[in-house]
């Protein structure tokens, strides 16, 4: 990482205003979200939505010149092209030969992509964007954070200090005041203006038409005043049929703004007239930069479905802590870190694909139906395999990739922390590692690994097997949740074997773009599990149950393996794997384990794991397990957010993980219960170092060891 | 009060817009004119009212509108809708699921009178309300009309720290007018 990079994220963090703006918003965000959904099949919607686009991205080529045909034939001007530069002299030879000396601009992403605005001011055009917020970003000379309100990184101090400056002293911090002088001030450059610049939102092949959506109600001056509008528009907003502008619209203001629909929506398929009767010219500008290459792109052809509505953005952890400007400077969050890979470059993604926190919570969310997180692993896969490793990282892999030389070196750190354990944690590091230390206590490496301690308990022999995969947290720092594992399993007469071959999942590798390094794990880890003719794989951490049931054939997928033998023998491994919680409701509810009776163990609150929630959507088991036990759960605020652990994102990107954790540990402590329950040992070592560094008197533990005697 | 038209009006309210309902179109007309004379619409400059006429005022001597709220103007021009008070024109259609009114919005005076003026006031007929936007797009196609306008509510924005403030570039008031026997000469 840069230190340029470092040091724009220590500047976000710093702002209290914009994480604290932030913050309220994401919170408000969800519920207007809700609410305007409401009596709508949001699934159905999204399916639609992908079906359309992904459609139109596949034939690109034809609906550019359908659309073009269409709109030609009625009067408009259809300038086609790939090149960026090409769009900015088409408008700038429009506006020399038309005599043009004032631009007004309505809200347009592709126009930022190509930074249209400089170029017309360089060749003496006068260019004032019309949109509040891209108006107050202009004149404070900054770029949008956010793809749907540019400017919410600024205060109305701020936003009146802009104005007094730039446009006319004495303007006070009063949010209607400011938005009446905005009026003001650009009413007269909407009447002058020779030339009205917009985007489009969608853009309709079969009969020509942009379909524009606004709330202020620029793009309708945009559109009427000046005698030329010229519309840019990214391939990717066409779309085949009038009837799929629907879906589009159906999800656009709800995921955008909470709308049921934006104050103004026009549908422009064919020059106007101008308020002195002439016919108005209209430019439309389909620009490609780099929009065909994805769509050929089997794995980024999906990221065309994107409506810019930015939810992703909204509802990502790390996007409400850093805001947009650390992403760069026309797209941001998720979305906008694999846009700026390809309509700019990969390597300008290189450091801001590592800010995905790889939690999924945009993932249910996006009317697009985009794997975003998916996508940017892939980014991560291809700068690897563009760049190499870091040599730390090779390093770690190196090791990772040898299970004796690895699994030797956690039985040595047990022995070489003594001096810096206490109890169950490390309380330091020594010198460049104690950042790791700073906001929560690690976890002690254990004196004995769960593959020695599980030698020794005797278990019922001769019914259901079931092999376990502890994954190295459990076991090398948390043997414990292993044994309890093998407890329950045993009182519903299940054999647990540990196949002894096991290793490291290969998630860390994966989630670090070193594919032929997960690989490898992958292949032993098959190897191991199949070794002996099991009912199920059962394993008590989300991340490794994730990496069994869908990472090991994607991983090999990604890296053009073919050969049928190793994608059956996966197949296999996927379908036998299963999570701790699901199993074990699963015997619950086959009448296998019976709770003992009558149990009241108080008030506990639950935290899901990322993976846990979003890609094996196991929600209801671990709860409804903890209830039937004797617990009574008080639910906590944003329970399924990310607790900012993420293997070793934590490790790369403490200041955003230590935030992230400090707000989990507060909506814990909110609830008043005594008991965190959750299913991942990777969350238990966050938040539990975590609550011991607070001093909080709250015990973090796994479903597992909560029910090991709950059971008659 | 049919579904329909209910749910247009809890809608169109939800976002700022109010909603008059009125039997025939003489009683429509008399509010308007009362209405323009209450927001100060008069000869006086920046004062006036710029009107698209339309079906609605079919049988009606626009000049005695002019002699009653001498403000008013049927001359709609860039000039005059840029210093006038009011905007008053006839929707074409209206989504009762989301509060909006369509209009072939073609002619440039559609777009005038409903974007500069600070208040619009927009006629719409009742049997004029459909349920969605699919059933409206069947009735105006983007294939036959080269500029549709959907207007729900007010000109809004939320830019500056999300709060949001009614009255941007377009009209802070919306005022919808809805009638009954819209295109009938009531006796
Ligand atoms: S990726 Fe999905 S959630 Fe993000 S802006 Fe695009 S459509 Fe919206
Ligand atoms: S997966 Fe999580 S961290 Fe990554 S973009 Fe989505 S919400 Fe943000």
């Amino acid at each position: 990482m840069t230190t340029q990079f470092k040091e724009s994220i220590e500047t976000a963090l710093n702002n209290g205003n914009l994480t604290g703006a932030l913050g309220r918003f994401s919170e408000a965000y969800r519920i207007s979200r809700a609410k305007a959904y409401e009596g709508i099949d949001f699934e159905a919607v999204r399916d639609r939505i992908a079906e359309i686009k992904g459609s139109a991205s596949s034939r690109f080529e034809e609906l550019a010149e359908q659309f073009k045909q269409k709109a030609e034939s009625r009067g408009a001007k259809v300038f086609r092209t790939a090149d960026p530069d090409q769009v900015k002299q088409y408008i700038l030879d429009l506006a020399k030969a038309e005599g043009v000396k004032r631009v007004v601009k309505s809200k347009s992403m592709a126009s930022e992509e190509i930074h249209l605005n400089a170029a017309l001011e360089k060749a003496g055009i006068e260019v004032d964007e019309t949109d509040l917020g891209e108006w107050i970003i202009q004149l404070a000379h900054q770029t949008p954070s956010h793809m749907v309100m540019p400017a919410i990184h600024m205060t109305k101090e701020e936003v009146a200090e802009v104005f007094s400056q730039e446009v006319e002293e004495g303007q006070t911090p009063n949010i209607p005041k400011l938005v009446k002088f905005a009026r003001a001030k650009l009413r007269p450059k909407f009447l002058q203006a020779d030339m009205g610049i917009t985007g489009a939102n969608i853009a309709v092949a079969e009969t020509g038409s942009l379909v524009i959506v606004t709330n202020e109600g620029n793009a309708r001056l945009v559109t009427t005043l000046p005698k030329i509008h010229v519309a840019i528009v990214g391939i990717e907003k066409l779309v085949a049929l009038l009837e799929e502008i629907q879906p589009i619209l159906t999800a656009l203001p709800r995921s955008a703004t909470g709308q049921l629909l934006t104050s103004y929506v026009s549908i422009i398929s064919g020059p106007v007239p101008n308020p002195d009767g002439s016919p108005k010219e209209l430019h439309i500008i389909l620009m490609d930069n780099h929009r065909s290459d994805m769509a050929k792109d089997p794995k980024f052809k999906e990221a065309l479905q994107c409506i810019r509505c930015a939810t992703c953005l909204n509802v990502c952890p790390v996007f409400r802590l850093v805001g947009g400007h650390v992403f760069g400077k026309t797209y941001t969050g998720g979305i906008g870190t694999i846009l700026t890979a390809w309509f700019d470059e990969l390597k300008k993604a290189e450091d801001i694909q590592g800010l995905c926190i790889q939690c999924g919570s945009c993932v249910p969310l996006c009317p697009g139906k985009i794997d975003i997180p998916g996508l940017i692993l892939e980014l991560r896969r291809r700068l690897v395999v563009e760049k190499g490793q870091s040599l730390a990282m090779k390093a770690i892999f190196g090791v990772v990739n040898n299970r004796r030389l690895f699994h030797s070196m956690l039985r040595m750190a047990s022995v070489t922390q003594k001096p810096f354990k206490q109890g169950r944690f490390i309380r330091h590091l020594p010198l460049f590692l104690s950042d790791l230390t700073d906001f929560r206590s690690l976890p002690a490496i254990a004196a004995v690994p769960f593959r020695d301690m599980v030698k020794a308990i005797v278990q019922p022999k001769g019914g259901d097997k079931v092999a376990f995969y502890a994954g190295c947290l459990i076991d090398f720092a948390y043997p414990e949740m292993g044994a309890s594992l093998v407890k329950i399993l045993n009182k519903a007469g299940i054999e647990v074997v540990f196949p002894d071959d096991q290793t490291c999942c290969g998630a860390p590798a994966r989630y670090n773009g070193a594919y032929e390094v997960a690989a490898q794990n992958a292949r032993e880890n098959i190897k191991a599990l199949l070794e002996t003719d099991v009912q199920y794989v059962v394993s008590a951490c989300p991340t490794c149950t994730v990496a069994l049931k869908h990472d090991f054939i994607d991983t090999f997928k990604s890296l053009g393996v073919t050969d049928p033998l190793t994608l059956a023998e996966a197949e296999k491994v996927s379908a036998k794997t299963i999570d701790f919680s699901s199993l074990v409701k699963k015997l619950v509810d086959a009448g296998r384990l019976t709770f003992k009776e009558g149990e009241a163990l108080g008030k506990i609150t639950y935290h899901d794991s990322c993976h846990l929630k979003r890609t094996l959507k196991a929600s209801g088991e671990p709860r409804a397990l903890l209830q039937q036990a004797g617990h009574e759960i008080a639910e906590m605020y944003e329970c399924d957010t990310c607790c900012g652990m993420a293997g070793s994102y934590s490790l790369k990107l403490p200041e955003i993980s230590a935030p992230i954790l400090e707000r989990k540990l507060k909506h814990i402590k909110d609830t008043g219960a005594s008991k965190v329950a959750m299913d991942c040992p990777g969350c238990v070592m966050q938040i539990r170092g975590g609550l011991d560094k607070d001093g909080a008197p709250i015990q973090a533990e796994h479903t597992a060891e909560l029910l090991s005697d709950r059971f008659l | 009060m049919n579904a329909t038209l209910e749910a247009f009006k809890t809608r169109a309210e939800a976002v700022s817009a109010e909603v008059h309902r009125f039997t025939g179109r003489q009683e429509a007309l008399a509010f308007i004119l009362g209405f323009l004379r209450e927001a100060g619409v008069s000869a006086a400059p920046q004062c006036g009212a710029v009107w698209v006429a339309g079906t609605f005022l079919d049988g009606t001597v626009q000049a005695e509108l002019h002699s009653q709220v001498p403000g008013i103007s049927f001359d709609v021009t860039q000039e005059a809708s840029a210093a006038a008070k009011v905007g008053v024109s006839q929707l074409d259609w209206a989504i009762a699921r989301t509060g909006t009114l369509v209009q072939d919005a073609t002619a440039v005076e559609k777009r005038l009178v409903s974007s500069l003026p600070p208040i619009h006031v927009a006629l719409i007929g009742t049997d004029r309300i459909l349920e969605d936007m699919g059933s409206v797009l069947q009735h105006l196609r983007p294939d036959q009309f080269n500029y549709i306008s959907f207007i729900t509510g007010p000109s809004r924005t939320a830019d500056i720290e999300r709060v949001l403030t009614i009255g941007v570039h377009g009209p802070e008031q919306l005022l919808i007018v809805v009638v009954d026997e819209f295109d009938r000469v009531t006796p």
